[in-house]
């Protein structure tokens, strides 16, 4: 029998329509998984065994009834803890939070339990969402199946982990600097930023407001399609929702057809400070796509080199502010001061706020807190936002040019965990490329390009589109991945070593 | 702690009160303004909320369209030009009963700005420039148990309901206001008791003061007379009458000269008003380094109201009130004095709505600027807050005119209804007040007084008419007043003439 935790979310939902296997053998090869390799690859933070079967037996019992399903029903998917799952545990890989049971759903919650995915659990992230390596987790961190010596990406290490070690097909992600691409491209699976408004941010614990969005994190471009279709278009609920058609992103993943494509590749994301390996498997790439009748061009971003000071202005900014509400008065770890024998609120708020939040959730707050105060306002938060419209005029006259930019989704392969923990500007430099497409709004989409030379990791390439043409960025990706297969002769999941299987 | 009060008149003679008055008006749509939960006044605590007004994590705002749409009625209704384009912005301090730890409100883009109202007192006009009308969202309320002052100082624990947090609500900002020095109490009275009107004639605020659905805050500073400079503000909060608006600005003038005139500075800080004293006493203090890092609210799309739709809107305004004023009273056949009267006394909408439920001009205009106007002084309240409504007082005077009852019964009829006795019929036949206009008793009782009072009889058989007072008052007094008076007089005239 086929191993079902390593088919794509397409195949096993093909195989679920045609009953040859059904949603709770699906779903219980994934939690058997989960048991056999999480103990060291650490991806989730709570697992829901008994609620996946269920849903996945309600799911069988209405397909053998002759119910019209959702295609990907059945199909069992892994949340990121960041998005509210009602009566289950939602802590944002935070101390703060330990214990929160959320008493609703967020929107793309809704949407996949209407859809009749079994949640296998939570995966582990960066506190708030704020890391590149998954280290800053109260929990502990989550290790890359490719060497479990070496960090995952962040913030999303246990959603990119996870479908990377086969315990799960679907994933959800969050990106608000590159939290759902950089650990794509760290554990070579597809990560998807959507445009900005493409999918609810309703019941999304916000880092930040204006750069927030979900998406698919899968092993296939086809299968991010799936679950990008599934999870977006309006929500009444959020007011950034576009209220408009969704962009056909499965018919875009299916055509898979570059002849005639204008592809930019963006000059200031590259060379100095990228990984000779991963420049060269980027190239290389590039190649196929000329080779598959794409046009290349060379093209310039020049507000890009302000990105990244604007990005870590405007992220703590709103940051500081939506992690305010974390206060011990309504709900989360209630703190109280030592030493104090009739605490105030506002002590009990300090104390609580001390001791749940991590250094780097507190570091943030603090230059948020700086950055909007008042006299500072103007030359931090205002100038970045003014770096904001420029780079989307950059970008608008960038796809005046072409249809769609390419560029390397990080500099570097995955790093050693610890390597740059007590370097929190090492750490930052990770996000350069991928930044741009949350301050500008538009759509990334990261897919594994091959392993570097140096050290056998694997390597991403991003492609971005503009704002609502998500469907580019699937039919470049589902195009570059066929030809990289066809190269390799399968996937490149299948080169990653085995995990033992700690029973 | 003592303070030297200077008495008003004096500190006028040496001093220019500077005002500015801020205005919260408590939307009165259905739902929040940012989410779906009901905003009905009294429910029990903390049964009106939802994830997003609760501030659970990742949970969003929507702006209810009902409530930019009172907005802009609001702000065209004070004169104010409409934004294009305006945002929220987020106030942030921490504190328990406000949720997100920022407030939601507009900072440098509100929805309606410069505008003006012309308000009325002693027959002058003052023009009240608008410096904005913006839109925000209410707290949640702070009860605090124990101690003595119900103040958070003293306090054993506080209780928190959020069911008003994220009601709906509209900050009315003046310019700084100067008018003569005498005038300055009358007209934060008159300006307040006018945008009542103005606001309450929309239909989109209850506009009550004692429920806190339209609430004071008033500003004021001194500045010595020939001076150009203006002093430190004090801000005087949440004034919850008319009556305590014109003692709030009376005690701060007092106050502010006391401590000007020591040659001490005024303490830029909030204050609190006491109805029961006319007092204020410290609050916190404020200083320009209060920050509240302000920033545009990223989590709503910015509201862009169209041209059309605003001339839609303001369509739908009704007269304004300068013509409705002219119009009601010519309708009403009221002089200039009965008029200036009556928009003194805050009772114009009053009278107005009495005169809806059947009395005559001249009946609704007495009672409210006499009776009801003696008792609120009494209580140190509104009109509005008595407890009695414009339709239980046209039923009052519809049974004053069919003769059930008479104006001296009537005061005891207002009794038991403020009493909660019920309807005026009600009270009437609870009360026993009937009065007697039953020619048998009255009859009897009429004999009786003549047999009395012979030189009155005699004295109206004479024709002296006037001297038949002595008997009614006899009658009346015999009856313990409830006798129908006319009736009385008829009697006595038949029996002696």
């Amino acid at each position: 029998m086929t191993d079902l935790t390593r088919l794509s979310a397409a195949d096993l939902a093909a195989k679920l329509a045609r009953k040859e296997v059904s949603s709770v053998e699906a779903t219980q090869a994934q939690l058997d998984r989960i048991a056999a390799v999480d103990g060291d690859v650490h991806a989730f933070l709570h697992v829901d065994a008994e609620g996946a079967l269920a849903t996945a037996a309600d799911v069988d019992a209405r397909r053998a009834a002759g119910e019209g399903l959702h295609g990907l029903a059945g199909v069992p998917i892994a949340v990121k803890d960041i998005v509210a799952t009602k009566g289950m545990p939602t802590t944002c890989g935070s101390k703060i939070l330990d214990g929160w049971i959320p008493p609703y759903d967020a929107t793309i919650t809704l949407r996949i339990k209407a859809a009749g995915l079994p949640i296998l659990g939570k995966t582990n992230m960066d506190e708030f969402a704020m890391g590149s390596s998954t280290e800053h987790s109260a929990y502990g961190p989550t290790r890359n199946p490719w060497d479990r010596d070496r960090i995952p990406g962040g913030s999303g290490g246990g959603s990119a982990a996870a479908v990377a070690a086969f315990e799960a097909a679907l994933a959800i992600g969050t990106d608000t600097g590159g939290s759902i691409r950089q650990p794509g491209a760290l554990t070579g699976t597809v990560g998807v930023k959507p445009t900005y408004g493409g999918i609810s941010r309703y019941g999304l614990v916000a880092l930040a407001s204006s750069l927030d969005q979900a998406g698919p994190v899968t092993r296939t471009v086809l299968d991010a399609a799936l679950l990008h279709e599934l999870m977006g278009g309006h929500d009444p609920m959020d007011s950034t929702s576009i209220d408009a058609p969704a962009p056909l992103v499965v018919s875009a993943a299916r055509r898979a057809d570059v002849k005639g494509l204008k592809i930019g590749i963006v000059k200031e994301l590259g060379g100095e400070g990228f990984q000779a390996g991963v420049s060269a498997r980027f190239h290389e790439a590039v190649e196929l796509l000329t080779s598959a009748g794409a046009e290349v061009v060379e093209v310039s971003l020049p507000s890009l080199e302000y990105a990244l000071a604007a990005y870590y202005l405007v992220m703590p900014s709103e940051a500081s502010s939506n992690l305010a509400r974390f206060d011990a008065m309504r709900y989360g770890v209630r703190v109280p001061p030592a030493g104090a024998d009739d605490p105030s609120a506002e002590q009990v708020m300090a104390s609580s706020r001390d001791a749940g939040f991590g250094d780097e959730v507190k570091r943030r707050i603090i230059v948020g807190t700086y950055a909007l105060s008042s006299g500072y306002y103007d030359a931090y938060y205002g100038s970045a936002q003014k770096v904001r419209t420029l780079l989307a005029r950059d970008f608008a006259a960038a796809f005046e040019q072409v249809d769609v930019l390419v560029s390397p989704t990080s500099p570097t392969t995955a790093w050693q965990l610890g390597a740059k923990l007590d370097d929190p500007l090492s750490m930052y430099l990770q996000d350069v490329a991928t930044i741009p497409a949350n301050l500008a709004g538009i759509p990334g989409l990261s897919l594994p390009v091959g392993l570097a030379d140096e050290d056998g990791l694997p390597v991403g390439l991003q492609f971005l589109a503009p704002q609502q043409a998500d469907d580019r960025l699937y039919n470049a990706g589902a195009a570059l991945e066929k030809l990289l297969e066809e190269k390799w002769g399968g996937p490149m999941l299948a080169q990653a070593p085995d995990l033992e299987v700690a029973r | 702690m003592s303070e030297t009060l200077v008495p008003v008149d004096e500190a006028l003679t040496r001093y220019d009160p500077v005002m500015g008055l801020e205005i919260h008006i408590e939307l009165n749509t259905a739902t929040k303004m940012f989410c779906g939960c009901p905003t009905e006044f009294g429910a029990e605590p903390n049964t009106q909320v939802c994830p997003v007004c609760l501030a659970l994590p990742g949970a969003l705002p929507v702006v209810n369209a009902k409530a930019i749409e009172s907005a802009i009625r609001i702000g065209l209704a004070l004169n104010c030009e409409i934004a294009e384009w305006c945002r929220f912005a987020r106030k942030n301090y921490f504190y328990p009963d406000m949720p997100k730890n920022f407030q939601t409100s507009q900072y440098d883009e509100p929805i309606a700005f410069d505008g003006h109202v012309d308000v009325e007192v002693d027959g002058e006009t003052y023009r009240i420039d608008i410096e904005r009308a913006h839109m925000e969202e209410d707290t949640g309320k702070s009860l605090h148990v124990g101690g003595s002052t119900g103040r958070i100082h003293g306090a054993d624990f506080s209780l928190v309901d959020y069911n008003r947090a994220g009601i709906p609500l509209i900050e009315i900002v003046t310019r700084t206001i100067e008018v003569p020095g005498d005038k300055a109490a009358a007209v934060a009275r008159a300006y307040v008791s006018y945008v009542r009107d103005l606001i309450g004639g929309l239909g989109v605020s209850d506009v009550r003061m004692d429920q806190g659905s339209l609430r004071a805050d008033v500003n004021l500073s001194l500045k010595p007379k020939g001076s150009t400079t203006l002093g430190t503000r004090s801000e005087t909060k949440n004034v919850n009458s008319f009556r305590s608006v014109e003692r709030a600005v009376r005690y701060e003038i007092s106050r502010h000269a006391g401590i000007l005139d020591e040659g001490g500075s005024v303490l830029q800080e909030t204050r609190h008003f006491h109805e029961d004293t006319g007092t204020t006493s410290s609050g916190r203090e404020k200083s320009d380094a209060d920050d509240y890092r302000y920033f545009p609210e990223p989590d709503l799309a910015p509201v862009s109201p169209s041209r059309e739709w605003v001339e839609e809107l303001r369509a739908t305004l009704p007269e304004p009130p300068a013509v409705r004023r002219a119009r009601l009273q010519a309708d009403w056949g009221f002089s200039d004095l009965e008029m200036r009267d009556t928009i003194g006394a805050g009772a114009l909408q009053l009278v107005a709505d009495t005169i809806e439920a059947g009395a005559t001009p001249q009946a609704a205009r007495k009672w409210w600027l006499g009776e009801m106007a003696r008792r609120a002084n009494e209580q140190g309240a509104d009109l509005d807050s008595l407890g009695i409504t414009p339709l239980q007082v046209a039923e009052i005077q519809a049974l004053i005119d069919a003769g059930r009852i008479n104006d001296k019964l009537a005061r005891s009829v207002f009794d038991g209804v403020i009493a909660g006795e019920g309807t005026p019929e009600e009270v009437i036949v609870g009360r026993q007040l009937e009065v007697v206009s039953d020619d048998g008793a009255l009859g009897e009782a009429v004999d009786r007084a003549i047999a009395g009072d012979p030189d009155a009889a005699q004295k109206i058989r004479d024709g002296k008419q006037a001297a038949a007072g002595a008997l009614i008052g006899a009658v009346m007094k015999e009856m313990r007043g409830q006798a129908d008076a006319g009736r009385v007089r008829e009697l006595i005239l038949e029996k002696l003439t």
